[in-house]
């Protein structure tokens, strides 16, 4: 073995490690993959926020593209996130549905008065049951629903106006 | 005024012994929750066990595989609700499976390559009489 072989052999491992642990630098440990990518969308019924009594059936979404947004008065992420939901509405393009998780329908009513409602129907989670069937660990999270009920995206934290372009605008075109 | 402090911490623990009892309802069942959650990540902190975990997701989750478990419904069910929600990431003993090769078997992989480097310089030095000569 020559002299520079063996010195390259070591630079080489080197750089391995180094490629690893750059792309490591880039990834969040608290995006979990969600295993329901993929899968049918967990199908629920849940009282209307302000709605009287009246409930949302989830199953009814079927033949159309529609985002499930969970969130909650409580938490911070979801006010940041909230002027990108307001955008979205305003393009009239995109059906943001809201689930709004543990959470008080005062409280979440009081926050959609303040900011603006960006969802056509929010449904209510109290207990955090539709949460758990839907994977939720964290708010806000999305789920884009294609016309068969399937999820095909899931967006772990806020909506920001890079995933929107990137991901979701590209995802919703393609399902339409 | 020792003694009143004595008493007073008696008191105090035998108050919170009296709140915790409605959790050991069914101390089989119990155990069971406890045994499981313990290999269960909670995926709020993830470096805590679902047993460990006081956030709220954890509390919700410890109440539905009581439920779960309360229904009858065995443990590897109830994992298996939980797996299909939110990943093989829940378990802190990740099954072998595809993605997971490299994880398990990695390890193995880099010790044989290691060995294998070792016998050659071994070799090497020992088929040389002068063991500073190896570049020659």
């Amino acid at each position: 073995m020559s002299r520079m072989v063996k010195f390259l052999i070591p630079l080489a491992l080197f750089l391995i490690a180094v490629g690893f642990l750059f792309k490591g630098l880039y990834l969040d440990p608290h995006e979990v993959p969600s295993p329901l990518v993929g899968k049918l969308a967990p199908t629920f019924q849940a009282p209307i926020l302000g709605g009287a009594g009246k409930t949302f059936n989830s199953a009814d979404m079927k033949g159309q593209v529609w985002l499930l947004n969970v969130w909650a008065s409580w938490c911070g992420a979801c006010r940041d996130e909230h002027p990108v939901l307001m955008a979205m509405e305003k393009t009239g393009q995109i059906a943001t549905y809201g689930l709004d998780y543990k959470d008080t329908d005062a409280e979440a009513q009081a926050v959609l008065d303040a900011n603006g409602n960006p969802y056509k129907v929010v449904a209510t989670d109290a207990d955090g049951k539709i949460g758990i069937d839907y994977g939720v660990y964290g708010v806000p999270e999305t789920y884009v629903i294609d016309k068969t009920g399937v999820i095909r995206y899931k967006q772990i934290g806020p909506i920001t106006d890079e995933v929107l372009l990137t991901k979701i605008v590209p995802l919703l075109k393609e399902l339409q | 005024m020792k003694k009143l402090l004595i008493l007073l911490l008696l008191v105090a623990s035998t108050a919170f012994a009296g709140e915790a009892k409605p959790l050991a309802e069914d101390p089989v069942l119990e155990a069971r929750l406890k045994a499981m959650s313990q290999e269960l990540r909670c995926l709020v902190c993830q470096n805590q066990t679902l047993a460990d975990s006081s956030a709220p997701l954890a509390e919700d989750l410890r109440r539905e595989i009581r439920t779960q478990m309360r229904d009858g419904k065995t443990d590897q069910e109830v994992i298996d609700y939980l797996v299909a929600r939110y990943g093989d990431f829940v378990l802190y003993r990740p099954p072998v499976n595809k993605e997971t090769a490299l994880l398990w078997f990695g390890p193995f992989f880099l010790l044989i390559i290691g060995g294998f480097v070792l016998y050659r310089v071994l070799k090497k030095h020992a088929g040389s009489d002068d063991i500073q000569g190896e570049d020659a």
